[in-house]
C-alpha cells in the first residue's frame, strides 16, 4: 500500500492540526507555568495570581479541553479524508 | 476498640468485599480477555478506569504532602502528570489501537521487526513496572499498618494477599470493572474532606475555587495571600514563590509527562477501546477523572499547610503565649507521634511547641530574641499530611475512615495494572513471542498467572525493605519509561526511517544513561554510600538534579537513533507500509495475537 494522495494529505493535515495542539500544551504549561510566571503573577484571577494559577490548575483545565477538541478534529479529518472506521 | 477504628474496618471492609466481589464475577476466560478486557468497554468506563490506574499511592497520599510544604514548586508534579495524556492521545493512543496487538513490546518487536528490540523492551518495561510497583506495595503496608494497627511487614503481606485475588484471577476484564469501583472511592475520599475544609476557611465548598477565595479570618486577605504571609512571619519562603531553579522545573516536567505516555500500564489501557476513535476520547475522559483529583490537591496542601501552621502558632508571632502548649496538643498529634513520622521536642523548655523556619539566618536573630531555640517540630513526613488534613480539620470520623479507604484503593488499582504489564510482558512476550511461539493459550494464560504471582512476592519482598525513598524509586520509574520506550513508540509511528538498529541503540542510550545518572548521585543500585558524587546542586551536570534526567535520556534516545538510522539501511518495504497502515484508523480490527 503505497500512500495514496489522499492518505498524504490526510497525514499532513493531523500533522499541521498536532502541531497546533502541542504548541498550546506547551505555552500554558512551560511558557505560562514557569518561565514567565513571574510576570503573570503580577495579574490576578480572582485570589490567585495568574502564573500561579496556570501551574496548578489552568494548565490541566486546558489539557483536557486540548484532547477532545483534538478528538472532535481528528474525527472530521477522518471523515473528510474518507479513512474513518466503519 | 474505639470510634474512628470501626468507622476504618467498616469502610475498608466494604470497600474490599467490593472489589473482590466483581474480580470473581467478572473472571476472565479467555487470554485476550484477561489482557485486554475484549475490547468492549466504553470511552468513559475505560477512563474511568485508565484514571484509577493511574492515580496511585503517590497521587493520593504523598502529592498533596509534596504542594503543602513545596507551594509553587510543586507544579511539576500536578502539571507533568496530567499533560503526558495530552501526548499520549496524540502521539501514541490512536496508532497503537489501529495496531492491535496485547503489549508493549510486541509493537516494538514488529515495528522494528527484530526480537532484540522486543527484547530490549521488555527489559524496560519490567524494570520501570517493578520500581513503580515496590513504591505502591510500600504504601499498601503503611496504610494496613496504620489503620489495621499492625506491623508494616504484615501489612504489606496483607495487601499482597487481596491484589493477588483480583489481579489473578481477574485478569484485564476483572481489573478493568474493579478499577471503576476504585475510582468511585477513592475520588470521593479525596474530595469529601477538601469540600469541607474548604468550606470551613474560605466560605466555598469547591476548592478549586475556594484557594483563589477570600479567608474568613475576617482579615480580608486573599487565601493565597494570607498563606504567603503566615509562612513568611515564620520566616519560611513565600507559598506562591518559585525556590528551584526554572531549568530543574522544566525538565521534571517533560520526564514526568514523557514518562506517563511511556508506561506500559497506562499504554495498555488504549488497547482495550473499540475503536480508533475511542482510543482518543479514551484519553481525554482518563484525564477528566485524573484532573478531578489533580485541580482539588493544590486546595488541599495549600489549606493542610494553613491549618498545621495555625495550629501549632495560633497567635501573633512572637507574644509569649502564642504558640500551643505541649499539653492541650490535639490527639490527632498524639496519634501521629506514636508512628513515629511527626516529632517534636521542647527545646527552649517553655512547655509550648515553635514551628519556624530556623535556617533562615534573618529570621533565627529574631527568634533568638523571642527566646526560641530553633524549630521544635523536628520531624513532620510529608506523607501523613493527606491522611492527617481531616483530622486537623476536626472533621467526623466517618471521613477519616474514607480517606483510609482511598488511599488503599489507589495503591491497589495501580499495583494490580502494573502487574498485569509484568506478566503480559512476560508469558505473551517472552515465552509465547520468543522462547515457545507453540505454546497453547490455556498454557500462555497460566504462565502469565504465575509471572504475576512471582512480580507479587518479588515487589511484596522489596516492598517491605524498599532500595530507597518512595520518591527515588517512582522517578527512576518514570525516568525510565521517559528515556527508553517513549521515544522508540513515537518514532516508530512518525519516523518511517528508524529501523531495527536505530531503535535497539535508542533505547539502550536512553536508558543507561539515565540510569548511571541516577546511580552515580543516588548510590548504585541504591545502596546507600555507594554514590560517586554527593548529591546536590554544586555537583549535577549542568545544575540537572537526577530526578528531572529522564527528559535527556530520552533526548540522548532520539539523537542516537536519528545518527545510527542515517548510517544504516532503511526498513524493508513491507514495514514502512504497516506505518503507513496504522497511520489512518480504517481497517482496524479486534486485537490479534493468534
Amino acid at each position: 500500500m503505497q500512500p495514496t494522495g489522499s492518505a498524504a494529505e490526510y497525514w499532513k493535515a493531523n500533522l499541521r492540526l498536532l502541531a497546533i495542539c502541542l504548541t498550546i500544551w506547551f505555552v500554558v504549561s512551560y511558557v505560562f507555568g514557569i518561565m514567565l510566571v513571574d510576570v503573570l503573577n503580577k495579574i490576578h484571577l480572582g485570589g490567585y495570581p495568574l502564573g500561579f494559577w496556570f501551574a496548578q490548575q489552568g494548565s490541566i483545565y486546558t489539557f483536557v479541553i486540548l484532547i477532545f477538541v483534538y478528538a472532535k478534529q481528528m474525527d472530521k479529518l477522518d471523515r473528510q479524508h474518507d479513512v474513518h472506521e466503519d | 476498640m474505639d470510634n474512628l477504628q470501626m468507622w476504618t474496618y467498616a469502610v475498608v471492609g466494604a470497600t474490599f468485599a467490593l472489589y473482590i466481589g466483581i474480580a470473581i464475577w467478572a473472571k476472565a476466560t479467555t487470554t485476550g480477555e484477561f489482557y485486554v478486557a475484549g475490547k468492549g468497554v466504553h470511552p468513559v468506563a475505560n477512563g474511568m478506569a485508565t484514571a484509577a490506574d493511574w492515580m496511585s499511592a503517590a497521587s493520593f497520599i504523598s502529592m498533596a504532602g509534596i504542594i503543602a510544604f513545596k507551594g509553587y514548586d510543586a507544579s511539576v508534579y500536578l502539571m507533568g502528570w496530567t499533560g503526558g495524556y495530552v501526548l499520549l492521545a496524540m502521539l501514541l493512543a490512536p496508532y497503537l489501537r489501529k495496531f492491535g496487538k496485547f503489549t508493549v513490546p510486541e509493537f516494538i518487536g514488529e515495528r522494528y521487526y527484530s526480537q532484540t528490540a522486543r527484547i530490549v523492551a521488555v527489559i524496560c518495561l519490567i524494570v520501570a513496572s517493578i520500581t513503580y510497583v515496590i513504591g505502591q506495595m510500600k504504601g499498601v503496608g503503611v496504610a494496613f499498618a496504620r489503620f489495621l494497627e499492625v506491623e508494616a511487614s504484615t501489612g504489606v503481606m496483607v495487601g499482597m494477599v487481596i491484589v493477588f485475588i483480583y489481579a489473578v484471577l481477574g485478569g484485564m476484564k476483572g481489573i478493568t470493572y474493579t478499577q471503576i469501583a476504585q475510582y468511585c472511592v477513592l475520588i470521593f475520599a479525596y474530595t469529601v474532606p477538601a469540600v469541607f475544609i474548604s468550606f470551613q476557611l474560605t466560605g466555598n465548598p469547591v476548592p478549586q475555587l475556594g484557594l483563589g477565595g477570600t479567608i474568613n479570618d475576617g482579615s480580608g486577605m486573599t487565601m493565597l495571600a494570607k498563606l504567603d504571609q503566615v509562612l513568611v512571619d515564620l520566616g519560611f519562603a513565600q507559598y506562591t514563590a518559585q525556590k528551584g531553579t526554572s531549568l530543574n522545573m522544566i525538565l521534571l516536567t517533560l520526564s514526568l509527562m514523557i514518562g506517563t505516555a511511556g508506561l506500559p500500564h497506562v499504554i495498555i489501557r488504549f488497547f482495550t477501546v473499540p475503536k480508533v476513535k475511542d482510543a482518543r476520547a479514551s484519553a481525554g475522559w482518563a484525564l477528566v477523572f485524573i484532573a478531578i483529583l489533580y485541580t482539588t490537591a493544590p486546595a488541599v496542601g495549600a489549606m493542610a499547610i494553613y491549618n498545621l501552621v495555625k495550629t501549632i502558632q495560633p497567635g501573633q508571632v512572637g507574644q509569649p503565649t502564642a504558640n500551643l502548649k505541649i499539653d492541650e496538643r490535639p490527639s490527632w498529634f498524639q496519634n501521629w507521634e506514636k508512628t513515629g513520622l511527626l516529632k517534636f521536642e521542647d527545646k527552649n523548655k517553655d512547655g509550648r511547641i515553635q514551628y519556624y523556619n530556623d535556617k533562615n539566618k534573618a529570621f533565627a536573630d529574631k527568634a533568638d530574641s523571642y527566646g526560641w531555640k530553633g524549630n521544635e517540630m523536628t520531624k513532620v513526613d510529608r506523607d501523613i499530611m493527606v491522611l492527617a488534613n481531616p483530622e486537623i480539620a476536626k472533621l467526623p470520623n466517618w471521613v477519616i475512615a474514607l480517606v483510609a479507604a482511598g488511599g488503599l484503593a489507589a495503591a491497589l488499582s495501580t499495583a494490580a495494572g502494573l502487574l498485569l504489564a509484568i506478566s503480559s510482558a512476560i508469558s505473551h512476550d517472552l515465552l509465547k513471542g520468543i522462547f515457545r511461539p507453540d505454546i497453547s493459550e490455556k498454557d500462555e494464560l497460566m504462565a502469565g498467572r504465575l509471572a504475576m504471582v512471582a512480580a507479587i512476592i518479588v515487589a511484596g519482598i522489596l516492598g517491605m525493605n524498599p532500595p530507597g525513598f518512595a520518591a527515588q524509586v517512582v522517578a527512576l520509574a518514570f525516568g525510565l519509561a521517559a528515556s527508553s520506550l517513549f521515544p522508540a513508540l513515537m518514532m516508530g509511528i512518525f519516523n518511517k526511517r528508524i529501523n531495527n538498529s536505530a531503535a535497539v541503540y535508542g533505547m539502550l542510550a536512553g536508558l543507561l544513561t539515565t540510569l548511571i545518572y541516577i546511580f552515580v548521585y543516588k548510590g548504585w543500585f541504591f545502596i546507600p554510600g555507594s554514590n560517586n558524587l554527593p548529591d546536590n546542586a554544586a555537583n549535577w551536570w549542568l545544575g540537572i538534579q537526577p530526578e528531572s534526567f529522564g527528559a535527556v535520556g530520552a533526548m540522548i534516545n532520539f539523537a542516537v537513533a536519528m545518527v545510527v538510522s542515517r548510517i544504516t539501511p532503511p526498513p524493508p518495504d513491507h514495514i514502512q507500509h504497516l506505518v503507513e497502515d496504522i497511520r489512518v484508523p480504517r481497517g482496524a480490527a479486534g486485537a490479534t495475537g493468534h
